[in-house]
């Protein structure tokens, strides 16, 4: 048994040590944000943000992850109290199917916190790792770029809740 | 269309009009089927006809609309919500919409071929429109007014006086329960307040705050999870499997084998998939090699037998060309490739077996499972439930009937399935390999005399009729055999969906290769046989139209009568700044495309600019315009997302991606062996203008941009290099083979 902190909770998990952190997201704490897409690092749908890095879950072991701060999408805001990266997606309608979306935002919630102003550029840089097959990829672009704007007018790049508008 | 109609109640009571009221059944289902001789009834109305298979109202007020559709990423429970409240005259958000579910919706078949605002959004804006009549003429008769001195406003009927009665007041279950007539007194297109809005997507904030959104959220009460062990290839059997080293390991429920069957219940995930890979390392497998000795789609299909069919013939002998050009075009086998493999839950209690599954087709899947199963069809109940966007026939299907087959022989147990990533890459039936040979004609003056088009291809649909489409069927211990393909007729078609040309040419010829051998698993992949068509028709008019030393734009307009194909070309052109005497820069094209999707729904106009990369040969879209036509629109803002997305996925599956197999298996199996676009590739930008039809049919837009966005960009690489590719996709290594050629 281990500790695994959660979006601000300590969970108490029962899984093999190799388990990858997805299914211990879904399976055990019910999370539905990070989802399985490849098992092989190569997609990103499964991807969440370890002590504030972009990470993917479906090939981190449990084992790596004694002590450190999981967020998930799930961390960020709810439907009723979005965080700027969900309001920003929402007013864009940047989703199709939306299954590859939540790796997509944990990815750039990972890179506007240590970056407030990326360019254009650095934002698809940064999102390289994901693959969208819906082609949604040009409202993704604009949706990152309205988080940045919405968490710099925010006056704080690392906050998680937006103050609704 | 906007026609008046009055619907006489008393008349209807008394069973001499056109509404027939059937009292004698006690309950509505949605199955019940138009009566033989009925009139012809719009969109799915015709298939089911009852009102209140589509909208029903309970006294308490509250409505529910009914689509027998699935939401497949596109957006269309949004737009389907948005034309039952625009004709109910309901607030968008008071009314709740359940879509395919074999208990409770009307059979609509698949979801597929951009139908589902042609036929759903179709029989719900009638549905809607007829409801909302009843209602006032309900209003009247308790009033004792006029019909014409009252309206509908906010889910209540007003008299001229301001007093209001209720829908919710006004229903009983027999007012809906009546036959539709064959038409409807719908709103005038000006007075709309819900529907032509970008009404922002309903299933959007769940998907973007981690809420439940997908059949692979779904976990019930003692639910186990599962994974099959998948055959190495095509035909292989199962000769040995030791299976008790996974039945020993931690969680393993049980080991299940039937015939080239396996499969591994656990319960929990991870142990589900630690069991699967012991059980693929124990399995044993004889395998034939029966694949294509190589992977050229001309060697491929045209050495096969085929049935061939002259699809269109026009002749004016009068009518010669000077200067003739042939050329024939290739397109390789292409995955769905969908992000989230294939998923499905199953539940087998007290007889009765119920699947929560992302199939295109929640009826014909359900008979499949029950056909597999041996079950009668009653007690079977598919369930849709959004998974990762399909585009067609992916593995969706299959995972429903594993997943029931699994659950069959755990009693009492719901059992979640999901596919890996290899399986859905290996499994999944391809879009068909097509070629394309086409020779034509230019006169003097410009104008095509001339055109031969010949299609080979596979079938564009394997889809469950029976269960022999589905592979655990197929690999059981007393297999179902496959079905036999068939070709799927005009004027929709499958390998010739577009193959007639939507231009005018004196004389044209145009032949189907239908070949029924299928060397690799092949079923429905967006926009069917139009993908490859369009892209050899509008490359091969370029090609034309440098012969007739003509603008590629004025060429085809040159040859087109449809008002609203212009529209839409000119329209792009516009956009675009397409000029006969424009100059890309450097090492950058500019290609044009446009098709009508089957000759019968949409328009599709698309400018691109591309940036080729001499060195390595690598190609980029750097800028499309598309204008489209897609009828009265009902969501502007989800009609562009779709266009913006049928552009995106086409450069994707255009410019990189073909299947590849050695002699015995698919070795394109994870997205390093078929890699799709990534965002360093991304347009910088992608610009839809909408071309409005007030009034008019629906025509569907899920597929229109696959063809147009394909040759597009084709015609935009020859522009930039000088030097036409005819073989899909255009990769890097062929752009950079053509360059130093």
């Amino acid at each position: 048994m281990m500790i695994l902190k959660v979006n601000g909770r300590d969970h108490q998990i029962e899984a093999e040590p190799d388990t990858p952190l997805l299914y211990v997201l879904r399976d055990d704490i019910k999370l539905n944000a990070a989802k399985y897409g490849c098992g092989l690092g190569q997609c990103g749908a499964c991807t969440v943000m370890v002590d504030g890095k972009a990470v993917l879950s479906c090939v981190t072991p449990l084992v790596l992850l004694v002590g450190k701060q999981i967020t998930t999408l799930e961390g960020l805001g709810t439907v009723d109290r979005p965080a700027p990266i969900q309001r920003a997606f929402m007013e864009e309608q940047a989703a199709q199917c939306g299954y590859c979306i939540p790796g997509m935002m944990m990815r750039a919630q990972a890179l506007l916190q240590r970056n407030s102003k990326p360019t254009d550029q650095q934002i698809r840089s940064a999102l390289a790792p994901h693959l969208c097959r819906c082609g949604t990829h040009m409202r993704i672009l604009r949706a990152v770029h309205r988080a940045a704007r919405m968490m710099r007018e925010a006056g704080n790049s690392t906050a998680g809740h937006g103050s609704p508008s | 269309m906007n026609a008046p109609l009055t619907l006489d109640r008393r008349r209807v009571l008394m069973g001499g009009g056109a509404l027939i009221v059937s009292f004698s059944l006690g309950r509505a289902t949605a199955q019940e089927q138009a009566s033989a001789g009925a009139p012809s009834r719009p969109g799915s109305l015709a298939r089911a006809p009852y009102l209140d298979s589509w909208i029903r109202i309970d006294a308490d007020g509250s409505i529910t609309a009914f689509t027998g559709k699935a939401e497949l990423g596109q957006g269309i429970r949004t737009a389907l919500q948005q034309i039952a409240a625009e004709e109910l005259d309901v607030p968008f958000e008071s009314l709740t919409l359940v879509t395919a579910d074999t208990k409770l919706t009307a059979n609509e078949g698949y979801t597929a071929g951009s139908h589902s605002m042609q036929d759903s959004g179709t029989a719900i804006q009638n549905a809607a429109a007829q409801v909302r009549d009843l209602l006032l003429e309900e209003a009247s008769r308790r009033l004792r007014q006029p019909v014409e001195t009252l309206r509908t406003e906010n889910g209540t009927v007003v008299n001229q006086d301001g007093m209001r009665l209720t829908y919710g007041e006004l229903v009983a279950f027999e007012l809906l329960h009546v036959q539709a007539q064959s038409s409807s007194r719908l709103k005038e297109p000006a007075t709309f307040k819900v529907m032509a809005r970008p009404i922002a997507r309903v299933d959007i904030p769940a998907k973007v705050t981690g809420g439940a959104a997908y059949v692979q959220d779904i976990r019930l009460p003692g639910m186990l999870h599962a994974r099959v062990v998948r055959p190495p290839s095509y035909g292989a059997h199962l000769t040995d499997c030791d299976t008790s080293p996974a039945e020993k390991m931690p969680g393993v429920v049980k080991v299940i084998r039937d015939g080239d069957f396996l499969a591994v219940v656990a319960e929990r995930e991870f142990q589900s998939i630690k069991a699967m890979s012991s059980l693929a390392v124990a399995a044993r497998w004889q395998e034939s090699a029966r694949l294509p000795k190589q992977r050229d789609p001309r060697e491929i299909l045209t050495g096969l037998p085929s049935r061939d069919s002259t699809i269109l013939e026009l002749s004016d002998p009068a009518v010669t060309g000077q200067r003739t050009l042939e050329a024939t075009y290739t397109r390789p086998y292409q995955s769905h490739g969908s992000i989230g493999p294939s998923c499905a839950v199953a539940q087998f209690t007290d007889g009765a077996m119920t699947v929560w599954t992302h199939t295109q087709g929640v009826y014909p899947d359900r008979e499949a499972i029950a056909e597999m199963l041996g079950m009668p069809l009653e007690s079977v109940r598919l369930i849709h439930v959004e998974g990762s966007g399909c585009y067609g026939h992916n593995g969706a299907d299959d995972a429903a009937a594993d997943a029931a087959l699994i659950a069959s022989v755990l009693p009492g147990r719901p059992v979640r399935l999901q596919w890996m990533r290899e399986q859905e890459h290996a499994w999944e039936p391809f879009g068909p390999a097509m070629v394309t040979r086409l020779k034509a004609s230019v006169k003097a003056e410009g104008r095509i005399a001339d055109w031969q088009f010949e299609v080979w291809s596979n079938t564009h649909s394997m889809r469950p009729g029976g269960a022999g489409a589905l592979l655990a069927a197929q690999h059981k211990a007393q297999p179902i055999a496959a079905p036999e393909p068939k070709p799927l007729p005009l004027p929709e078609g499958g390998g010739d969906r577009n193959a007639i040309p939507i231009y005018s040419f004196p004389n044209t010829k145009v032949v189907h290769h239908f070949i029924a051998e299928m060397p690799l698993r092949v079923s429905a992949l967006r926009s069917l046989g139009a993908y490859h068509n369009v892209f050899s028709i509008e490359s091969f008019m370029e090609e034309l139209a440098a012969v007739a030393n003509t603008d590629p734009v004025e060429f085809r307009l040159r040859h087109l009568k449809d008002q609203r194909a212009r529209d839409v070309i000119e329209q792009a052109a516009r956009s675009f700044g397409w000029t006969k005497d424009q100059t890309p820069p450097t090492d950058h094209g500019y290609g044009f495309a446009f098709a009508r999707y089957k000759n019968l729904a949409a328009y599709c106009a698309i400018a691109s600019e591309v940036g080729v990369n001499r060195d390595t040969g690598r190609a980029r879209l750097v800028r499309a315009v598309a204008a489209v036509d897609a009828g009265q629109i009902v969501n502007p803002n989800g009609l562009i997302n779709q266009i913006e997305g049928a552009i995106v996925q086409s450069m994707s599956w255009t410019l990189y991606e073909s299947v590849i197999f050695d002699d015995t298996r698919i070795t394109s199996i994870d997205w390093q062996t078929y890699p799709i676009l990534r965002f360093n590739a991304v347009p910088d930008s992608i610009e839809v203008h909408l071309i409005d039809r007030p009034g008019q049919p629906f025509l569907g837009s899920g597929e229109v941009g696959q063809g147009p966005a394909a040759a597009s960009i084709a015609n935009a690489v020859a522009n930039a290099i000088g030097k036409r590719l005819r073989d899909l996709p255009l990769t890097r290594q062929r752009i950079k083979n053509a360059i130093e050629a």
